[in-house]
């Protein structure tokens, strides 16, 4: 049992294609690949919103705010 | 070199591991800056020159007795022999300077040993060499603010020119006893460089002790903040883009199946990991992007868009996938590398919470946790395959690996751990608390500001 279906070395390496592990997966790969691409953007936009709420709801008078704008 | 053939390839790999030398450097200029960045400003000099000077303090040992090391060791302590012969890498060796081929007898080198090595020597020695001081540098950072700097640089040679290049040898070598025994493949070092290096640093902090202030008294974590953030991304960027000179010099760029002389048949030259095992330097070039944007993305999420832990995560991706780069899927090694630096990163948290390990950099879980980890998920995901061109060696599988990870973690944590206990029992090993709370560089800070004070004053009577 080998996970890319190769057990030696013993092979002519021009007759050799993908050496990749679990290879008929591809298509599933990618599904995984893309969803983790789009979980991060909602995670992202999940935390970017609780961070934004947050800053709103922080210096209601406005003195760090100040300060924070004089320091440039 | 026997017809054009042949000495163009020489001169091509020469020139080829010279390029990547080049290219690693830049993982030391990245780690002086990391440091600097992280340190306090009371700190800095002492932080710089501490790193700094472990680059010619590794350099000359490993040119008198590292590069010896791994050509000898091989066999490990007995397993599958003695000690191999080496006459390219003694201190000694007319190989070991300019050499033009030619059989020198006198010197124990034969034609054949000649013709491989007289270009060769240098650049692998070289780039083996910045392998010897990124592993050593690993330990730098985590020990800011409170090490004395001599007992550093006794470690540094220690896990520099003795413990990784023993561990290279018996697991990052074609004919290496855990390759051949246990089937362990760790191609672009996650073991064999970070898990020994982040074992050896978490044996000095736990003999070394916290920075003062670090915990409160209830013995909740302080944040201590670095002094410059950004330098110590920038540290980061650069650390990754040595990487890629790293990643290039674990390969042997072309060779023949002649010259590999195992198992692979036909005439098709190939790029081959260190286990002179098939691989492209495309492969490696798609796996080091695809894990390095999952350890930043998953490090971006989990840290909340921290930047040091999201540089620090991107790092811990491509750790945790490098043990397997030469063979994954690139979409395995993103998975890979985003999965790893998440429980690095609460690995980090739960270990200063749980034993007051003051970690400065997160050294111990970007190269510790993560070189470890990568090892044993490469074991997994490499299950059953050959680990060598050769006859008769272990196929690679999770146990093999998992022992390996243990075996390179264990050869950084137990001498350091005993070194460590020594220089602290002779009060080498910290500075004491005045000093550490008026920091490192207090005389000289004092120096340079009378020296200002001094030269200012001088001009200022001069103008008219």
């Amino acid at each position: 049992m080998s996970t890319n279906g190769m057990t030696s070395w013993a092979v002519d390496l021009k007759d050799v294609g993908a050496i990749y592990p679990f290879q008929g997966s591809e298509v599933l790969l990618v599904i995984l690949g893309l969803a983790f691409w789009i979980g991060w953007h909602i995670l992202q936009m999940r935390n970017e919103a609780a961070e934004i709420s947050s800053e709103l709801n922080s210096d209601p008078r406005g003195e760090d705010t100040k300060k924070a704008i004089d320091r440039y | 070199m026997g017809d054009n053939l042949s000495a163009v390839t020489t001169v091509f790999t020469e020139f080829y591991y010279w390029v990547t030398v080049v290219i690693m450097f830049l993982i030391h200029v990245g780690f002086c800056m990391y440091e600097v960045g992280a340190s306090r400003r009371r700190n800095h000099l002492h932080t710089l020159m501490k790193n700094t000077m472990a680059i010619p303090l590794v350099t000359v040992t490993f040119f008198f007795f590292g590069w010896y090391i791994y050509f000898a060791f091989p066999n490990g302590p007995g397993f599958t022999g003695g000690l191999t012969a080496a006459p390219q890498a003694v201190p000694w060796s007319p190989l070991m300077g300019t050499h033009l081929s030619g059989p020198t007898p006198d010197g124990g080198i034969d034609a054949a040993t000649a013709a491989l090595w007289h270009r060769l020597n240098g650049v692998f020695w070289a780039a083996f060499l910045l392998f010897s001081i990124t592993t050593a540098s690993i330990v730098s950072g985590s020990i800011i603010e409170r090490v004395r700097s001599g007992a550093f640089w006794i470690i540094a040679v220690l896990v520099g020119s003795v413990l990784w290049i023993i561990d290279a040898a018996w697991g990052w070598h074609f004919g290496g006893w855990m390759v051949k025994l246990l089937g362990y493949h760790d191609a672009y070092a996650s073991g064999v460089v970070h898990a020994i290096a982040g074992g050896a640093a978490l044996a000095t902090l736990i003999v070394l002790g916290p920075r003062i202030g670090k915990f409160r008294a209830d013995g909740t974590a302080r944040d201590i903040p670095p002094h410059n953030p950004w330098l110590v991304t920038i540290g980061l960027f650069l650390i990754y883009t040595g990487f890629w000179g790293f990643y290039a010099a674990c390969n042997i760029p072309v060779i023949s199946p002649a010259a590999i002389a195992g198992q692979i048949t036909g005439e098709t030259w190939t790029a081959t990991n260190i286990y002179l095992a098939p691989t492209t330097l495309s492969a490696i070039t798609f796996n080091f992007l695809m894990s390095l944007s999952g350890g930043l993305m998953a490090g971006y999420i989990i840290s909340k868009g921290n930047a040091f832990w999201t540089y620090s995560c991107g790092l811990c991706g491509v750790i945790g996938a490098s043990a397997g780069n030469d063979l994954y899927h690139p979409i395995q090694a993103m998975l890979i590398g985003a999965i790893v630096p998440v429980i690095c990163y609460k690995l980090h948290y739960w270990v200063e919470n749980r034993f007051k390990v003051d970690d400065a950099v997160g050294a111990v879980a970007v190269h510790g946790y993560g070189g470890f980890l990568g090892v044993v998920v490469a074991g997994f995901m490499l299950w059953g395959q050959p680990s060598s061109p050769y006859e008769g060696y272990a196929a690679i599988t999770p146990w093999g690996n998992f022992i390996g990870a243990v075996i390179m973690f264990a050869l950084g944590f137990i001498p350091i751990y005993i070194v460590a206990k020594i220089l602290n029992g002779m009060n080498l090993l910290r500075v004491p608390a005045k000093v550490e709370l008026e920091g490192l560089d207090f005389s000289n800070n004092q120096a340079y500001e009378a020296a200002i004070r001094e030269v200012a004053a001088a001009e200022r009577a001069m103008v008219k």
